[in-house]
């Protein structure tokens, strides 16, 4: 054969064997501690995570990740799931709904898979809904505060989307109108820019927001939108300001958030940003610096620190040993995958095997979960919400997030 | 009329930028009919090189601009350079008989390979590997904005655009009065008779690689200064608008990618500003007017009818 022929077969044996090593590349399964199970084989079972592990918003979605492995772990040395071990199933869907869908199909195609905790983006997690629905696996979402996952999307005629699906953070519809009262009785704000990035999260939030703050009497004097992923918003930023807002409201996640406000500082725009939790995260000072100094967020719940109960988890995840943070949602991550590890503690004891009936079991003690977990109460209501409406405020004081107010919404 | 200056100066900046990556993309196309899908990610990886240079000068060196300015950009240009002309010789060269679609599937091929690179195993100054999230990029020229009359400037732009227009020019008289920018044109107008003419066509492919590397490198560094964080996604983002900027031109003209970087630059700025919820609508408008132009002129503004290769 020629010389240039020969090399076809070499490189065709390279491209086959690095497609087969794609193909496992993503799922990552961590190594939980093993119980006894007097002598017999422990049966395997596991919890799925889908949530951003790469990209602008890595940093939540790995705290999701550690605090569910978190309690995982815990769970298999005390051999709460008598007779089962569990395992961590961790997939990235990069905040984009379309990786998600085939991170979630992938899921629901494992039949040791009884439980997912995710996602973060409310955009993904409508196409990862569905998927598990499909195949009852329960899904419980730490931070999804878009509020037609729950209620659909008729204000005036709430309907349960789907049974499987639960939340332990607050939805936009409470998040919004907390901001939008806030602004108006603490921070005087009377002329507000709202900018959203138009994914499901931040366009409902400003919608949430824009609602309570006309019936306070406020007025929004423009409503622009950016584009996630956008670094340069010279163009709207100078749009906005000759009409001198009192506060600038933004929908969206904090990679944006970030630049957002360093450039609207830098062109001399004196007002505040005001985000949602998702802009609560440290890494939005760590970039704005001196621009961030006086911003506000809000989040779900009380400020970790503040929590008693969350006092056990703060220690047992440092103590662990993760290289991240657990951020904005570790806390409720793990709460949420407590819950499926109770559910699955009275549910599978006896069963052989993972059935589409268990996985029906499963969604139904969920449904009836009542304990105190790391962020308060967890209980859900007939949509899947949970019950606690508790909000913080925080400001940017000294390059930290420190809150400003708590309050449980009315 | 503030606001329309002032939003003429962030067009005008932001069309710098886009112009300089133009440049790469029209003149690969011109040479070799390839629409090289891989430049945006050469523009990224330029910007990574110069800060991984940046994160391991000493600290004395890093807050001396005037050391560390030339530094940066002459490391992202040689890494730009060098992985440009690597996928040239190894993706594109052997492909050069082939069909068109394979090299530019290749193309497409090296985008994602990079991309994934840099997300998996860039050394992040904290020891570990990977830029999964934005890494935070120095500014490099700070100082106070300057007022210019009833407009802002920050300096890091007027850097940019004064860097990026001193380039074009740069490159318009190397491409007119040089040797080997005759060459260029030479091969970009019939590779076949430029051969028999005595031109060494591969040498001439590989320059021009080079050249639009090197000056996405610099739009890739300036990037990062102006914004002080990169990410490995930016790539995708530019390549995509200064593609079309280079396409409003005429795909192939030189001036065409400058012409058409600021216009498209300046078009997103304006209807951001002018149109009713303009800021929603912006790449809309941008791509409205892409197709107005080629619907009237389809070899965009400054493009010759391409004769056919026999």
């Amino acid at each position: 054969m020629q010389p240039s022929r020969f090399w076809r077969y070499p490189a065709l044996v390279v491209v086959v064997a690095m497609l087969l090593a794609a193909c496992g590349r993503d799922a990552e399964e961590g190594p939980t501690g093993g119980g006894d199970n007097d002598g017999e084989p422990l049966k395997t079972v596991k919890i799925g995570v889908v949530a951003p592990l790469s990209g602008g918003l890595s940093a939540l979605g790995a705290g999701i990740k550690n605090s569910v492995d978190l309690a995982i772990r815990q769970a298999n040395e005390e051999n709460k799931v008598k007779g089962w071990k569990i395992e961590l199933a961790a997939e990235d869907d990069t905040a984009k709904a379309e990786v998600g869908a085939q991170v979630a199909t992938k899921l629901a195609s494992d039949s040791a898979v009884a439980g997912v905790v995710g996602t973060l983006n409310s955009s993904v997690a409508l196409q990862v809904q569905p998927i598990l629905a499909r195949e009852n696996i329960v899904m419980v979402s730490p931070a999804n505060t878009g509020v037609e996952l729950t209620q659909g999307t008729d204000p005036n005629n709430k309907k349960r989307q789907f049974d499987n699906y639960f939340r332990v953070s607050t939805t936009d519809d409470v998040q919004g109108p907390f901001a939008a009262n806030f602004a108006t009785q603490d921070l005087n704000a009377k002329n507000v820019v709202t900018i959203h990035d138009k994914k499901t999260y931040g366009q409902g939030l400003v919608a949430a927001f824009t609602g309570q703050l006309t019936k306070n009497g406020g007025k929004v004097v423009a409503a622009e939108t950016i584009n996630p992923g956008d670094q340069d918003f010279a163009a709207v930023l100078t749009k906005i300001k000759p009409l001198n807002p009192d506060l600038i409201y933004y929908g969206g996640e904090y990679p944006e958030a970030q630049l957002l406000t360093s450039q609207a500082k830098a062109q001399g725009i004196k007002a505040p940003l005001m985000g949602g939790d998702g802009i609560y995260d440290k890494t939005y000072i760590e970039t704005a610096k001196e621009a961030a100094e006086g911003d506000y967020c809000t989040s779900v719940g009380a400020p970790t620190e503040d929590l008693d109960s969350a006092a056990e988890f703060v220690d047992s995840y440092q103590a662990a040993g993760f290289k991240e943070d657990f951020a904005a949602y570790g806390a409720y991550a793990y709460d949420a995958a407590n819950v499926i590890i109770n559910a699955m503690a009275k549910v599978l004891p006896d069963a052989q095997a993972i059935t589409p009936d268990l996985r029906k079991k499963i969604v139904d003690e969920v449904e009836k979960t009542s304990f105190d977990g790391a962020t308060g109460k967890v209980a859900f209501d007939e949509f899947g919400d949970t019950t606690t409406k508790v909000l913080t405020v925080y400001k940017v004081t000294n390059q930290e997030w420190k809150a400003a107010k708590t309050d449980e919404f009315k | 009329m503030t606001q329309f200056l002032q939003q003429m100066v962030n067009g005008v900046v932001l069309g710098a930028m886009y112009g300089l990556i133009a440049l790469g993309y029209t003149m690969v196309y011109g040479i070799i009919q390839l629409i090289n899908f891989a430049h945006g990610e050469i523009f990224m990886v330029g910007a990574f090189a110069g800060l991984f240079t940046y994160a391991r000068l000493p600290p004395s060196l890093q807050a001396n601009p005037l050391v560390a300015l030339p530094l940066v950009m002459l490391t992202a240009v040689v890494v730009s350079v060098g992985t440009s002309l690597m996928t040239e010789r190894l993706a594109y060269r052997p492909l050069r008989r082939a069909s068109r679609l394979a090299p530019l599937i290749t193309a497409i091929g090296i985008s994602i390979a990079l991309q994934e690179a840099v997300r998996l195993f860039y050394p992040l100054p904290n020891g570990q590997l990977g830029a999964k999230s934005p890494v935070s990029f120095p500014r490099l020229v700070s100082g106070a904005n300057l007022e210019l009359g009833p407009v802002t400037v920050a300096r890091v732009s007027l850097f940019v655009v004064v860097v990026a227009v001193g380039l074009m020019l740069a490159l318009q008289a190397f491409v007119r009065t040089t040797r080997t920018g005759k060459a260029m044109r030479a091969t970009a107008q019939d590779p076949d008779t430029a051969r028999l003419m005595g031109i060494d066509t591969d040498r001439i492919i590989v320059v021009t690689f080079a050249i639009g590397a090197a000056l996405a490198a610099v739009a890739g560094v300036m990037q990062g200064m102006r914004f002080v964080q990169v990410d490995f996604r930016i790539g995708f983002i530019a390549g995509l608008k200064a593609f079309t900027a280079a396409v409003l031109g005429g795909i192939g003209n030189i001036t065409g990618a400058v012409l058409g970087g600021f216009v498209l630059g300046i078009v997103e700025v304006m209807a951001t500003q002018y149109v009713p919820r303009g800021s929603q609508w912006k790449d809309v408008w941008a791509f409205v007017v892409l197709i107005a132009v080629l619907v009237f002129r389809p070899s965009g503004l400054l493009g010759e009818r391409v004769a056919a290769r026999a």
